[in-house]
């Protein structure tokens, strides 16, 4: 047999002693190089991506918590958000979200069961309504602020309104919220239903009653993914709930995000930079703690995934 | 022994029936959102298209909309540039990051370090933006003024899609066989070896939709990147020239555009409508093709 330089990537070989030796020898030093070199180049890539979320959060943090404070929560703005607070702000943006969840909820939800209990994956139909639903998850926010100006606020003449913000951001969250109550039904046995099935119940109290109940942890994963996504939304805000920061009256009303008084405040507000701070913060806090519920939810019913006895 | 009552399975299947048709309709009516959508933007974009204007987008010196000129072609080079560069630095951070979250992290960390990609996603592109806006531009400009520039709106961009590619990829990583890697190990190849020959060969497909997916997300940012590119509508000649790209220039001029100038808006919203949809559509076919892949 002759000597194959092939084999020679091989750990643990001895090399015979000849000519090849040499030429293993540096092959050997080369792939530790590079295996070394791999390895190094990962870690910094990690250290790198934990790095840019550690600084971020503790910049704001850091400037944030200077000036938040329960009054700075309690308080209407004023002089443009430079002094005051930001309560108007608060209400404003629960009333959209309301919309948004109002609205998203049980179109989400009856979309899902109609995909996953009542048609056919191959089916035309239902094969078209998964293609838009993807394409609508790509949309970029500012086209559905487009949208949502072109069609609710001046179509429907709705005006700049919390109602037209709320359902512009539900046309948003309907992707995700239907997405995971599909991916929580899928994960209910099938032998349930064919229980349910042969109890004699119908299909309606099958799912009022198992399908439903099992799968809520994923619905309230993906509901609060929705949420969470709505709230971080600016750009399909500022053109249709608007700018104004007084306290709404009623939904048909502009009221201004937390995220868009962030934008503002740090674009067209000079000396706004400490109540933006906190105001990103806040947002911030809210963010984390509702994504991070949404992981925990659904990282526990994947895990705790109903088996079958 | 009873039967069950006639009666009431006749009732029950009328429910059931019309609770299928009630959530047929529910569906195509969320469907059709997607339809009224484009259907609405394309409505708005007539008065532009309608005519000899059409062409003025690309013909037209530059963008002074008060002067009568429409030229798109620098802030679409500005959105390309960001965004290519950002998928540039993007790509192999992401894929880094799955990588050490599958096969170098220490076992307690994985889980915070997953925890710590998933709060990215979730954080708000005005947040990114304020960032950039108050640590970013500030820095860059103290080594080439005036900061706020492609660099900025680039490396915005990078942080903001770095989840995606990163939480995609990890599942496309997760999704190869557990075979190959054994083989891999039975060939005596080293782990680095194996991941570079084996695992990231074999998870190609599903990572290269992960990056489609974050191009499109990329294209398609408005806030963050309108708040640190500092917005000169100019074809970008240096990493440090001011852009603006064309979602921030909708969000700009949104406001107070009327009529022509206004159709305009929508035109680039509509263009990118039809691109992000078609990366969408290209990575769900890719994802697939790698699905049946694996099976066979």
């Amino acid at each position: 047999m002759q000597p194959d330089s092939s084999v020679s990537c091989a750990p643990g070989l001895m090399a015979a002693p000849s000519v090849a030796g040499s030429t293993l020898l540096t092959a050997q030093v080369h792939a530790k190089l590079s295996e070394r070199l791999f390895v190094a180049a990962v870690w910094l890539a990690a250290a790198l991506v934990a790095a840019s979320f550690l600084w971020i959060v503790a910049d704001i943090a850091f400037h944030g918590f200077a000036k938040l404070s329960w009054s700075f929560l309690t308080e209407a703005p004023r002089s443009s958000g430079r002094k005051g607070g930001i309560s108007t702000i608060l209400v404003s943006t629960l009333l959209i979200l309301a919309v948004t969840v109002a609205v998203a909820v049980p179109l989400g939800v009856g979309v899902a069961v109609w995909l996953s209990e009542f048609s056919r994956r191959s089916s035309r139909t239902a094969r078209v309504i998964n293609i838009a639903l993807d394409v609508l998850a790509g949309i970029p926010s500012i086209v559905f602020g487009l949208f949502g100006n072109a069609f609710f606020c001046v179509f429907l003449g709705l005006g700049f309104s919390i109602v037209s913000g709320g359902l512009t951001l539900a046309c948003m969250a309907l992707p995700i919220l239907i997405r995971a109550t599909e991916s929580g039904l899928s994960a209910v046995p099938h032998d349930w239903r064919q229980g349910a099935a042969a109890l004699g119940l119908s299909k309606a109290a099958a799912l009022w009653h198992v399908l439903l109940p099992a799968a809520a942890p994923a619905i309230t994963a993906g509901l609060l993914l929705g949420i969470g996504r709505a709230v971080a939304e600016t750009a399909a805000l500022v053109f249709t709930s608007g700018y104004v920061d007084r306290m709404p009256e009623s939904l048909m009303d502009s009221g201004r995000s937390l995220a868009v008084h962030i934008y503002d405040l740090s674009m067209n507000v000079s000396g706004g930079d400490q109540a933006a701070y906190a105001s990103a913060l806040v947002l911030i806090g809210l963010l984390i703690v509702i994504n991070a519920v949404a992981i925990q939810l659904s990282n526990r019913f994947m895990k705790s995934r109903i088996q079958p006895a | 022994m009873q039967p069950v009552q006639p009666l009431q399975s006749v009732t029950s299947a009328h429910t059931d029936r019309s609770l299928q048709l009630t959530l047929f309709i529910v569906s195509l009516v969320t469907a059709s959102v997607l339809g009224l959508i484009v259907l609405f933007i394309f409505r708005e974009t007539l008065p532009a298209l309608s005519g000899p204007g059409m062409l003025r987008f690309v013909t037209d010196e530059s963008w002074h909309p008060l002067e009568n000129q429409f030229g798109m072609l620098p802030m679409l080079w500005g959105t390309l540039a960001s965004t290519a560069l950002a998928i540039f630095l993007a790509t192999p951070l992401g894929i880094g990051a799955a990588l050490f979250c599958r096969y170098f992290a220490p076992r307690p960390i994985v889980r915070p370090f997953r925890a710590l990609i998933t709060l990215l996603a979730g954080i708000s592109s005005v947040v990114f933006g304020f960032w950039g806006l108050t640590v970013l531009v500030p820095l860059i400009a103290r080594f080439e003024p005036p900061g706020a520039s492609l660099l900025a709106a680039s490396l915005i961009l990078t942080i903001m899609i770095l989840p995606t590619v990163a939480l995609m990829s990890e599942a496309a990583i997760n999704s190869v066989p557990e075979s190959y890697s054994g083989g891999a190990a039975a060939l005596g190849l080293s782990k680095g070896a194996t991941i570079r020959q084996v695992i990231l060969p074999a998870a190609k497909s599903g990572i290269f939709a992960a990056v489609i997916l974050a191009t499109a997300r990329a294209l398609g940012e408005t806030m963050a990147v309108l708040m640190v590119s500092g917005n000169v509508v100019q074809t970008p000649g240096s990493l440090f020239d001011p852009i603006r790209t064309l979602t921030a220039n909708i969000a700009l001029e949104m406001a107070y555009a009327t009529q022509f100038h206004r159709s305009t808006l929508f035109v680039s919203g509509l263009v990118l409508t039809f691109v992000i949809a078609a990366l969408a559509i290209a990575a769900h076919r890719v994802e697939h093709r790698a699905g049946s892949h694996h099976a066979a």
